[in-house]
Formats: structure tokens, C-alpha cells, sequence
């Protein structure tokens, strides 16, 4: 092994050769003498030696120092066991890195890889640039090894595959330099031309992993069975690949629901399996991946396409045996039956399915429980298609008032167009506007319409419309209702009245509106005019994320990527719009995976190579070590070892103990910010408030609450402990039983997060009082700038009703009987949570029963903190009215802050008297 | 050493130090019961001896009158003559004794002066004098130990002790206490001034145990306890049998020089428990012989 044993500096070891001179001169000095005080040193004088003692080193003391000095000398000459064989060539270094999610799987060996290449590139001082040629081209600047090292081990996969090579060929650098070329091992479109570019430049070297990555294909839906392939570039031995479903179960936790072995035969480059699942099963399924596998090639995502949603379709008319082109539903279940699940029968038994969508073609008339029935189904997210016809334009369904389970109003009678009685031609559609769902699909002209049910002009018509005909009449309409849509098609379903239901338009109409979905994936055509999102999209190793902060893409410009695949900026993911779910995989249906070809002559490199294993730092570490031993024997051999152990040894545990504490020690001994506050509020009642950002403010409300918390100290059993302040963008809220509020102007709204605190704050019982501070001015009803602030806050917050505090709330008598609530203002208007309206005083009885629930906020304007306010030795700080008068209201405020508190934390208790006088009854029977 | 400032220092930490050598003379003194030792024979003293019809010539303020009246010829109440002796100490202050072989041992020093504090305190109990040498003579009562423990406690800067006797008075007792580790000539001489005075007394050799077994090994320097005076050996474990012979030959003149003199030797380890010399000191002072 030491065949491969090189030193960096190999002129230090002429240094060995001073060891011998060493040798003389260790041997040539005695140990110290020990130093004693002895008392009876008189006793001694005179006496002389008999024999001289050994004055010499002991043999093995200088053994050991000859060692630590050849050691040092030896590891200072920097030797490298299996050192790697010196590169050819001195000028700049381009690496070149695929970059790709085929190389995921084994991208740890290649950032070692490039991080050695780099490494010796640093101890060469070589200028070097890195490129993954997954970004879009642009000359690479060379730098710093170290810059680029870091770089490196910054870079993470792509989750999709060099697209542009060709490109990069254009951008490489001027200039000589040699090349290391770090390959996925595929065939991509201008690999050849950079090759060459490369070869052109200078030395170019290429490294390919042997392993292939394998791919697994879009789930195929073929009569009824879901069918996924797996792919790989080169057929090998024959291999077993298990591949698991995931998706979420009823309770929405993500699972695996499915899970099947693939084979793959030898020699063969594609292996599929295909199994059945019940729908509802399936339609959960939201991806596949190869197990044991992290690329995102190894992962494919499930959208609509996997889904069969279940249509019930409801016809008015009963069906005429011999006419089953006329047929109502006829058309409508051509278009529905490859893709979704059609079931038919009465409504309230359909209903029972739960069905997706409910199409009614030319229904007029529903019993009242079918329409009941109808309208919670509605309401809770269903989507309701009803088509015209001449039963609904005969019927006075909608006439004078709207039904709720049509989206307009309709005329009398209809309309007909070019027919024999008529003046018009038949219309053709308007292109549709921007806004509707169909928007971006093509109009074909042969579309047209000769007859349909008009729409009352109503003031919402227009924004009902998504689509109409060229003169303008709504020929679609859609009202929202509760979760769910009502859509009407003024026309029939069958070709009586149009001829929309024989083109493909309908077909696409149908999709949009996420009554059915294509199995195969839309053309770009098909998505012209949306704004897709992205839900959740995957890294280069197949881990889905949220996407929250990607702009919307285009239509045309995913259904693009879908044939393209995926590239920068447009990353694999689940994409949404509307009801609808698009799946941009980073492998698509018809991707072909291909081994690289190189040209003849070109040398490839496997991936695996033995490091470099630097000798210094274990050498002079050995060194160090026995320089320490030395120490130890010398002090031995001169008799102060058991002082040196016994004075050093506790010292030498103190400082290991202090340098090397392990971090979960640290993390256990030290708790955190967050900690000490949780553990410092939960310790007893805290009053808090939530910081404003405005210093003064935030202050005066903390003086405020330490007044209000000693006043329950000196007059309850409550004793709170010093308030707090909190930030409810970070701080946890669900210690604090109370917030207090001051509105400033201007104050900057919390984020989306900030608001589901709050919100999960007030559900759980915490309260939050508002306090605007200007009851001096908004008392007539002004509108305030903190007012303003005010509802622009709330506006996120879950907020019941409220209104003006009424005379019987059990604010008025939680401790103190109290009927005004003034702070520093005096405006009478303090809002609550609005009373149930059922609620109503018993015979004799003062006040309503209202025996559930803390009011979540109390919203005032008075500026409390300031009438609580105190310093440190009780004294009121700031002034309330005049004289007598003010103290009296500084004392109500005091004992509204008291009835507050007392509310919050012993909830409507003192509503519970109502139940005296029967209590009382009970006990005297 | 002479700025007030400095002396007041050194006397705090003697006043911290002394309650605790205090209490273990006296401590170490309760183990012996002592009383006034009569003479047992008439003459000045405070304990009754015996009444005797008065003779011609005794003075009329000697009658006892009380018991005179009981009988018809007049009594004379006589006391029982008690003398006291008077006590020199002379503790070795030089820095050989401040030696200490191990941590778990006093210094010699200390039980010097443990030893003597606790012997003199007997003796006061006894009612006898004590005095300390360069504080002047002997004297009687409990308030002597006070100032017999500062002198004690203030060690010389002289590398060995030498011994005066001056403050002796005629015909009284001396003790001297110290490692006798140094030049002898001095003790010698006055030992002889003393024998001149009729004085006899004690000699206490303290020794640390260390001194007794040297028990050293290899290239060593030996050094005084001041520092002054410093001896090399390469290998100290060859020179233990020829050091433990001096001793002897040490102890060997010191035991001749008493006989000599009528005086008392004895040799005192610290680590054996201090009554063992005390109980010797007492008996072989002989004050109540």
C-alpha cells in the first residue's frame, strides 16, 4: 500500500537526517535535579556520593523523542497515501456538469467527484468555472477554486434534463482551457456538437456513472385500468421494480395506497404493469414512484387524467325508443363515457352516490325535497349543469323571481332563429371573453345557434355570462352557490336547438367546466387564455414541495412544457386552474431515454476513484501526542507527576469539558428565547399586548396592563405577573388568555400566517380587546384613521357578529356591577359578540340566558391602557377629566378592566344565576 | 517587618491564629488534672493547715479568734505552705521549624508551640509561674498566656535556633523546645549559664517524621527552609544510612549534654499526639516533687 505513498514537500525530509545529532544531544543532558526543603540539611553538609547516578535519558524517553521529532519532520513533508495522479495541463478548468435529475441518484458521489477535481485544481492554483448545463446558457466566468468549490457544494440536481447543449456550445468561454465533463450518461440533443466544442478548446475528459437511471412513465388509464411503465436507457439484466401509489387517505394523510412490482426483462428497455383499483381508490392516487429511487424521473404525479368522476344525468324528457339521436342526453353521454363514470336513475338516489356533477337536460320541474336535497348538494361544492329545452322554456321555472338552482331569470317563450317564422339567421358564437372559463378556446364558425332560452337583463347578468352568442345573448350561464356552481347552457344538450353538441367544442366546453377530463393530456390548444399554478412542485430528487411563491403560467405555455418536458422556470409539479389539475412530469409519455454516444477516441472515466488520503494531520497529530507523552515521562522521571496529575488533571477535564461540549448538550443545557418566554408566561396569568412597532405605544400599553394587573392583585384573587408584549408574527399566542390591541394608524397588516394564529387564537379562547384610542372623536360616529386601521385588520380575523354591548351583558356584572365602560375617553359604544337572537329574558329575570362562550373580542375606542396606566409606585400616569370626575372614571375603567379579565377567564359563570330561582325551587321540594 | 502597617497585619493573623492554638493547649492541658500542690507542711498559702494553741512570741493578729472562743486558750490558725516555681520557655522560633513533611502534618513549629502553651497553662492551673524567654520573669495567672502565645507565634528569620537562658531565675526551671537540628555550641553555653543558676529543666526535640526516615531517592538538591544553605546529591538514596547516623550521633550528644546537667531529654514526632511529651514534660518537671 505504501506503493502509493507521495509527499508534497519532499525536501523536508533531509530534516530526518539531523535525527542522530538529536540522538548525542538528548543523551547528553541529565534530568533536572529535584529541589527539596529539608530541615536537617546541616546534618547533611559534608557528605559526598558514593557513585555517580545515571545522569543519562532513559533509552526509552529517547526512543520516544526521536519519534515525535520524525513524526513531525515526516508529516510536515505532506504525505499523501494513494495520491491522485497528477492532471495534464495548467490553464483554466471548465467543469461541466448534465445536472440533470438522472443524476440524482447518485449526485453525492458526483459532488465528491467534482469537489476532488476542484480541490486539486485549488492546490494548483488553476482559475476554474462550473456549469450546469440544466441553466439557461451564458458564458461562465473562471474563478477561484475555492468560489467554485462552494458553488458546487451549493448545486442540487435539476428535476428535468439538459435541454440546450447546443447552445452552450455557443457560450463557452474564448480562450484555451481543459475540460472535465461529468455525463448522465444520456442522449440529449447537442451533446455531440458541445463534445466537440469541448474537445476543441483543450484536453476534455468525461465521466459517466455505469449505473442508468431509470424512469417511470404518466400512469396510463386503459379500459379501466391504470397502467404504468417503467424506462431505462439501456436493457440489462433483468430487474424487479417495485413502484408504489401515494395519495392521501379520508383523513388527508398522505399514504401509499398502492403497491406492485414491475418486471423488467433483460435486454428489454421499457417493462409495464397495469392494475385495477376501485374508483375511489384511484381517484385519491396522486402519484408513482420507483421505490428506492430519488430523482424526480423516478416519480410521476397523477392528475385529473387518473380520475373518473361520477356524472348523473337527469333527462326531462322520457326517452322515445326509435329517436336516440334526438335523445336529450344522448350526446352527453358520448362525450362523458370515456372518461367519467355516468350513472343514471332517480335524483335522490343518484344523490346518494354523491355524485361530482349533476347535469339536468330540460328539467323544469322538481319535487320540493328533490330540490332541497339538490340545493345542499350544491352547496357543498357540487356542480349543478342543467341544459335548456322546450319544457323549461314552456315551464315558469325562474320567471318572476330567480330559483335558486338556476343562475337567471328567464324570458317568456324563447327565442328562434332562422327558422321559418323568424327573421335572423342562426348566430354563431362570440369568441369568449376574458374571465370565462372557456376562454382561449377556438370558436369554430360552423357553431351555431337557431334557437334558445333568453336571459332576463338583471343587473348581474353580465357577470353570469362566460359565454354568448355573436350578437351578444348569454347562451351560457353560471351562478355560484354556497361551495358550489350552477350552470345553465340556454340551449338543449342535443342538436334540436344548436349545433354546439355535435362539434368538439362541446367536448372542450365540458372539460373546462371539470365535468370530465381527457385522459390523454390537453393539446397546448386546449389550454390557450388560463392561468395555471403551481400547486406543488419536485426538486431534482422527486421530493414535492408547496409551491406558494411561482407565478402563474400560461396556458399555452404549460401545455407546451407537456410535450416538451419541464425546464428552468417551469420546474415538474402538480398545476391547478379552477376545479382542474394538470401534472407536469419530469418524464412525459413520449420521452425516450437513450445511452450517450461519444465519439470514438474519447476516453470515459467511471465515477469511482480511491480518495486521496492526506498522511500530514495524523502524522503530526501522532507528533503532538508523543511530544505530551514526553511531557508526562519527564515530569515522571523527576518525581512531580502525582503533583502535575493532581493540579493539571482537573484543569485538562474543565477545558476538554468547555471546548468540546456535543451540541445536544448545548441544546439541552441552554434554553432557548423561546423557551424562557413560554416557560416565563406560563408560570401564572399574563396579561400581553400585542406590540405595535411604535415604542411610546407599546409602552404605554405595558404600563397600562402592569396597572391593570395590580389592581386585580389588590382587589381579586387574580395575580398576574408582569405583562408581556408579543409579536404575533412570531410569538406563540396560546399562552395568554388576554390581548390587548392599541390601534395606531398605518399599522402594517400581519401576514397570512400571522392571521391563523389569531384566528386559531380566538377559536381556542383567547380574547383580544381593540382599542382604537380616539373615543374622544369617533364617539359621534366619525371615521378615524385608527377606525380605518382597524377594519382593515379585521378584515383576515374570524370575527362573529357583533354589536353595541347590551344592557344585560355579563360584561356589566363579571365582578363589578358596571354599566359604562370608560377608559381614558368615555364613548358609550363598545362592541361584542353579538347575542343569539333566540335569546330571550324569563319572566322576572333581569337579563337573557347567554350561558356559552367568551366573547372572542371587544372592540371600544375608550384608550384603557392609558387610564390603567401607573408607574412603578402606583401613581397614575397620565390625567383623566377634571378633578373628582376624572378619578371616578379612572375607577370605572379600572373595574371595567377588572369585569374584563374576570370575563375572560371565568367565561359567563355569573350568567349562570339565571338558574338560582330553580335551583332553589329544586332544593326546597 | 517593622512598618506599623505590617506589624498590625501580622498581628491580626496572630490574633486569627491564636484563639485555635489556645484552645488546643488548652485542650491538650484539661488532660491534666492539676491542683495547687500543698506543701504539706505550715506556712504562707490560702488552704487551711491546722489550728495550734499559740505560743509566746506569735502575734496576736495570727489568733484565730473564733476558735480560740470555743476553748479557753487562745488558737493560732496556720496555712499550708505553698510555693510555686518558676518556669522558663524557650521555643525554638527559627525557620527549621517551620518544616512540615506532609500536609496532614503541624509544623514543627506549631506543636512546639502547642506544646508549650498547653504545658505552661497546666502549670498556671497549678499555680505555678510561667514565663517565655526575652519576655522577662515568670509570672503567676492565667493572663500570662495571652502574651505567651504572641511571643510564641513570631517566628525569626535565623536558619536555626540559638538558645539563651537569661530570663531564668536561680534555682527554677527551664524548658527548651526545638528540632536541635542546628549548631549546638549554642545550647551548650547556655546550658551552662543556667547549670551555674541552679536552674534545671527539659529538652524537647520536635522532629517531623521526614527528618527521622529520609525517605529521598535520586539527583536531589537539598535546600534550608530559608534557602540558605544547600546541598547537592546525584543520588539521595545512597546517603540515607550515613544521614540516619548523624542523627543518632545528634540525639546521642544531646542525651550526654543533659546527663551532664541533670537535665531532661526527650524526642517528639509530630505525628505522635502531643500529651504523650506533655504528660513526660509534666512528670519529668517534677514541680510537685
Amino acid at each position: 500500500m505504501f506503493a502509493a505513498l507521495t509527499f508534497t514537500q519532499p525536501l523536508l525530509l533531509v530534516g530526518l537526517i539531523a535525527l542522530p545529532v538529536l540522538w548525542l544531544i538528548l543523551r547528553a543532558i541529565p534530568p533536572a535535579a529535584k529541589r527539596r526543603r529539608f530541615a536537617a540539611v546541616m546534618l547533611l553538609l559534608g557528605l559526598t556520593d558514593d557513585q555517580r547516578q545515571a545522569d543519562r535519558t532513559p533509552w526509552w524517553l529517547l526512543v520516544l523523542r526521536i519519534v515525535a521529532v520524525a513524526a513531525a519532520v515526516v508529516g510536515f513533508a505532506g504525505p499523501v497515501l494513494n495520491p491522485t495522479p497528477a492532471r495534464p495541463g495548467s490553464g483554466p478548468l471548465l467543469v461541466v456538469v448534465d445536472g440533470g435529475w438522472a443524476e440524482a441518484p447518485d449526485w453525492a458521489s458526483r459532488r465528491a467527484r467534482i469537489a476532488e477535481i476542484l480541490a486539486q485544481a485549488a492546490r494548483t492554483a488553476r482559475p476554474v468555472a462550473l456549469i450546469s448545463l440544466t441553466d439557461p446558457p451564458q458564458t461562465p466566468a473562471f474563478q477561484s477554486a475555492d468560489v467554485a468549490l462552494a458553488r458546487a457544494n451549493a448545486t442540487d440536481p435539476a428535476p428535468w434534463l439538459p435541454g440546450q447543449m447546443a447552445a452552450w456550445a455557443q457560450a463557452l468561454p474564448p480562450g484555451e482551457f481543459s475540460s472535465f465533463w461529468l455525463s448522465d450518461g444520456l442522449a440529449h440533443d447537442g451533446r455531440a456538437a458541445l463534445q466537440a466544442a469541448l474537445a476543441a478548446r483543450g484536453d476534455l475528459r468525461i465521466y459517466q456513472s455505469p449505473a442508468a437511471p431509470l424512469a417511470l412513465l404518466p400512469p396510463q388509464v386503459k379500459d379501466g385500468a391504470v397502467t404504468v411503465s417503467v424506462l431505462r436507457p439501456l436493457g440489462g439484466p433483468q430487474a424487479r421494480i417495485e413502484v408504489i401509489g401515494r395519495g392521501p387517505d379520508p383523513s388527508g394523510v398522505d399514504r401509499e395506497l398502492a403497491r406492485f412490482v414491475l418486471d423488467l426483462a433483460a435486454a428489454e428497455t421499457t417493462g409495464q404493469a397495469s392494475l385495477s383499483l376501485p374508483p375511489e381508490l384511484r381517484n385519491r392516487l396522486n402519484r408513482f414512484e420507483i421505490l428506492g429511487q430519488r430523482s424526480a424521473g423516478s416519480v410521476t404525479l397523477a392528475d385529473d387524467s387518473l380520475k373518473r368522476r361520477k356524472v348523473a344525468i337527469l333527462s326531462g324528457g322520457s326517452a322515445k325508443e326509435a329517436l336516440t339521436l334526438l335523445d336529450q342526453t344522448h350526446y352527453l353521454r358520448q362525450a362523458l363515457a370515456p372518461s367519467t363514470e355516468v350513472i343514471e336513475g332517480a335524483l335522490t338516489d343518484m344523490l346518494k352516490a354523491s355524485p361530482d356533477v349533476v347535469i339536468l337536460a330540460d328539467v323544469a320541474r322538481l319535487t320540493q325535497p328533490e330540490t332541497d336535497a339538490l340545493a345542499d348538494w350544491v352547496d357543498e361544492g357540487g356542480l349543478l349543469l342543467r341544459f335548456a329545452g322546450p319544457r323549461l322554456a314552456a315551464s315558469d321555472l325562474s320567471r318572476a323571481e330567480e330559483d335558486p338552482l338556476m343562475p337567471v331569470r328567464l324570458r317568456e317563450g324563447g327565442r328562434e332563429l332562422g327558422g321559418a317564422m323568424s327573421w335572423g339567421d342562426p348566430r354563431p358564437l362570440a369568441p369568449f371573453p376574458e374571465g370565462s372559463p372557456f376562454h382561449g378556446l377556438a370558436v369554430p364558425p360552423e357553431v351555431t345557434v337557431s334557437q334558445q332560452v333568453l336571459a332576463q337583463p338583471d343587473p348581474d347578468l353580465t357577470t353570469r355570462t362566460i359565454a354568448a352568442l355573436a350578437d351578444g345573448t348569454p347562451l351560457v350561464t353560471r351562478k355560484t352557490l354556497g361551495d358550489g356552481q350552477v350552470v345553465l347552457f340556454h340551449v338543449t344538450a342535443n342538436a334540436e336547438w344548436s349545433s354546439l353538441p355535435l362539434s368538439g367544442l362541446f367536448v372542450q366546453m365540458l372539460e373546462r367546466l371539470a365535468v370530465s377530463a381527457g385522459s390523454e393530456p390537453p393539446r397546448p390548444e386546449a389550454l390557450q387564455g388560463q392561468v395555471w399554478r403551481a400547486a406543488r412542485v419536485l426538486d431534482g430528487y422527486g421530493v414535492g414541495k408547496a409551491a406558494e411563491d411561482l407565478p402563474g403560467v400560461a396556458g399555452e405555455v404549460l401545455g407546451a412544457a407537456l410535450n416538451a418536458g419541464p425546464a428552468a422556470g417551469l420546474p415538474p409539479g402538480l398545476y391547478t386552474e379552477g376545479g382542474r389539475s394538470l401534472a407536469l412530469n419530469a418524464v412525459s409519455a413520449d420521452t425516450v431515454l437513450a445511452p450517450a454516444v461519444w465519439p470514438a477516441g474519447q476516453i470515459i472515466e467511471g465515477l469511482q476513484a480511491t480518495a486521496a488520503q492526506a498522511l500530514k494531520g495524523p502524522l503530526l497529530a501522532l507528533a503532538l501526542c508523543l511530544t505530551l507523552i514526553d511531557i508526562l515521562a519527564a515530569l515522571w522521571l523527576s518525581g512531580r507527576l502525582p503533583a502535575f496529575v493532581r493540579r493539571a488533571v482537573p484543569a485538562v477535564l474543565l477545558g476538554l469539558a468547555l471546548s468540546a461540549p456535543t451540541p445536544q448538550a448545548h441544546a439541552q443545557s441552554l434554553p432557548t428565547t423561546s423557551d424562557q418566554t413560554a416557560i416565563a408566561a406560563t408560570e401564572g396569568v399574563v396579561l400581553a399586548f400585542v406590540r405595535s412597532g411604535d415604542a411610546a405605544l407599546d409602552t404605554l400599553s405595558e404600563q397600562g396592563l402592569q396597572g391593570l394587573s395590580d389592581r386585580l392583585a389588590e382587589r381579586t384573587s387574580i395575580e398576574p405577573l408582569a405583562p408581556m408584549g408579543v409579536d404575533i408574527e412570531t410569538d406563540e399566542l396560546a399562552f395568554f388568555p388576554f390581548l390587548y390591541w392599541p390601534i395606531a394608524p398605518g399599522q402594517p397588516l400581519p401576514s397570512p400566517r400571522a392571521y391563523d394564529r389569531l384566528n386559531a387564537y380566538l377559536r381556542s379562547g383567547g380574547m383580544i380587546l381593540f382599542d382604537t384610542r380616539d373615543g374622544d372623536i369617533s364617539a359621534g360616529g366619525a371615521a378615524t384613521p385608527e377606525a380605518d386601521t382597524l377594519r382593515a385588520l379585521a378584515q383576515g380575523l374570524d370575527i362573529p357578529p357583533l354589536d353595541v354591548i347590551p344592557q344585560d351583558h355579563i360584561l356589566t356584572r363579571s365582578f363589578y356591577l358596571i354599566q359604562t365602560f370608560p377608559g381614558r375617553f368615555d364613548s358609550p359604544i363598545l362592541w361584542v359578540e353579538a347575542a343569539p337572537l333566540q335569546a330571550d329574558a324569563a319572566e322576572g329575570m333581569p337579563f337573557r340566558p347567554q350561558n356559552d362562550g367568551v366573547t372572542p373580542v371587544v372592540i371600544g375606542a375608550n384608550d384603557w391602557a392609558s387610564a390603567w396606566a401607573t408607574d412603578d409606585y402606583g401613581a397614575a400616569l397620565y390625567p383623566i377629566g377634571r378633578g373628582e370626575g376624572g378619578e371616578r372614571q379612572r375607577e370605572m375603567a379600572n373595574r371595567f378592566g377588572i369585569n374584563l379579565i374576570m370575563h375572560v377567564l371565568t367565561g359567563n359563570y355569573k350568567s349562570d344565576q339565571v338558574h338560582v330561582p330553580a335551583l332553589l325551587e329544586r332544593l326546597g321540594e | 517587618m517593622t512598618t506599623p502597617a505590617a506589624l498590625r497585619v501580622q498581628a491580626e493573623n496572630l490574633g486569627q491564629s491564636l484563639p485555635a492554638l489556645l484552645a488546643q493547649a488548652e485542650r491538650l492541658s484539661s488532660a491534666l488534672s492539676l491542683g495547687l500542690h500543698g506543701r504539706r507542711r505550715a506556712g504562707a498559702g490560702a488552704d487551711f493547715w491546722q489550728y495550734r494553741p499559740a505560743v509566746p512570741g506569735d502575734s496576736a493578729r495570727t489568733i484565730d479568734w473564733r476558735r480560740s472562743a470555743r476553748s479557753d486558750a487562745p488558737f493560732v490558725r496556720e496555712r499550708e505552705w505553698q510555693a510555686s516555681q518558676g518556669v522558663t520557655f524557650w521555643v525554638d522560633p527559627a525557620k527549621s521549624m517551620q518544616f512540615q513533611g506532609a500536609a496532614s502534618r503541624p509544623t514543627k513549629a506549631h506543636r512546639a508551640a502547642v506544646l508549650a502553651l498547653a504545658l505552661a497553662i497546666s502549670l498556671l492551673r497549678g499555680g505555678e509561674r510561667v514565663g517565655v524567654e526575652g519576655q522577662g520573669r515568670p509570672r503567676a495567672g492565667m493572663a500570662q498566656v495571652q502574651p505567651m502565645a504572641q511571643a510564641l507565634g513570631t517566628p525569626t528569620a535565623a536558619e536555626f535556633g540559638a538558645p539563651s537562658l537569661h530570663d531564668v531565675i536561680a534555682h527554677g526551671r527551664a524548658v527548651v523546645i526545638s528540632d536541635f537540628l542546628g549548631d549546638l555550641a549554642p545550647l551548650q553555653q547556655a546550658l551552662a549559664e543556667a547549670a551555674d543558676k541552679g536552674v534545671r529543666g527539659l529538652l524537647v526535640q520536635v522532629l517531623d517524621p521526614v527528618e527521622e526516615d529520609f525517605p529521598f531517592d535520586g539527583r536531589t538538591i537539598f535546600q534550608s527552609i530559608g534557602g540558605g544553605i544547600a546541598f547537592e546529591t546525584q543520588e539521595a538514596g545512597d546517603l540515607r544510612p550515613r544521614y540516619l547516623a548523624r542523627l543518632a550521633d545528634r540525639k546521642a550528644d544531646l542525651a550526654r549534654m543533659a546527663r551532664a546537667l541533670g537535665w531532661h531529654v526527650t524526642c517528639h514526632h509530630t505525628d505522635a499526639p502531643a500529651l504523650v511529651p506533655l504528660l513526660w514534660a509534666h512528670q519529668a518537671l517534677g514541680v510537685h516533687q
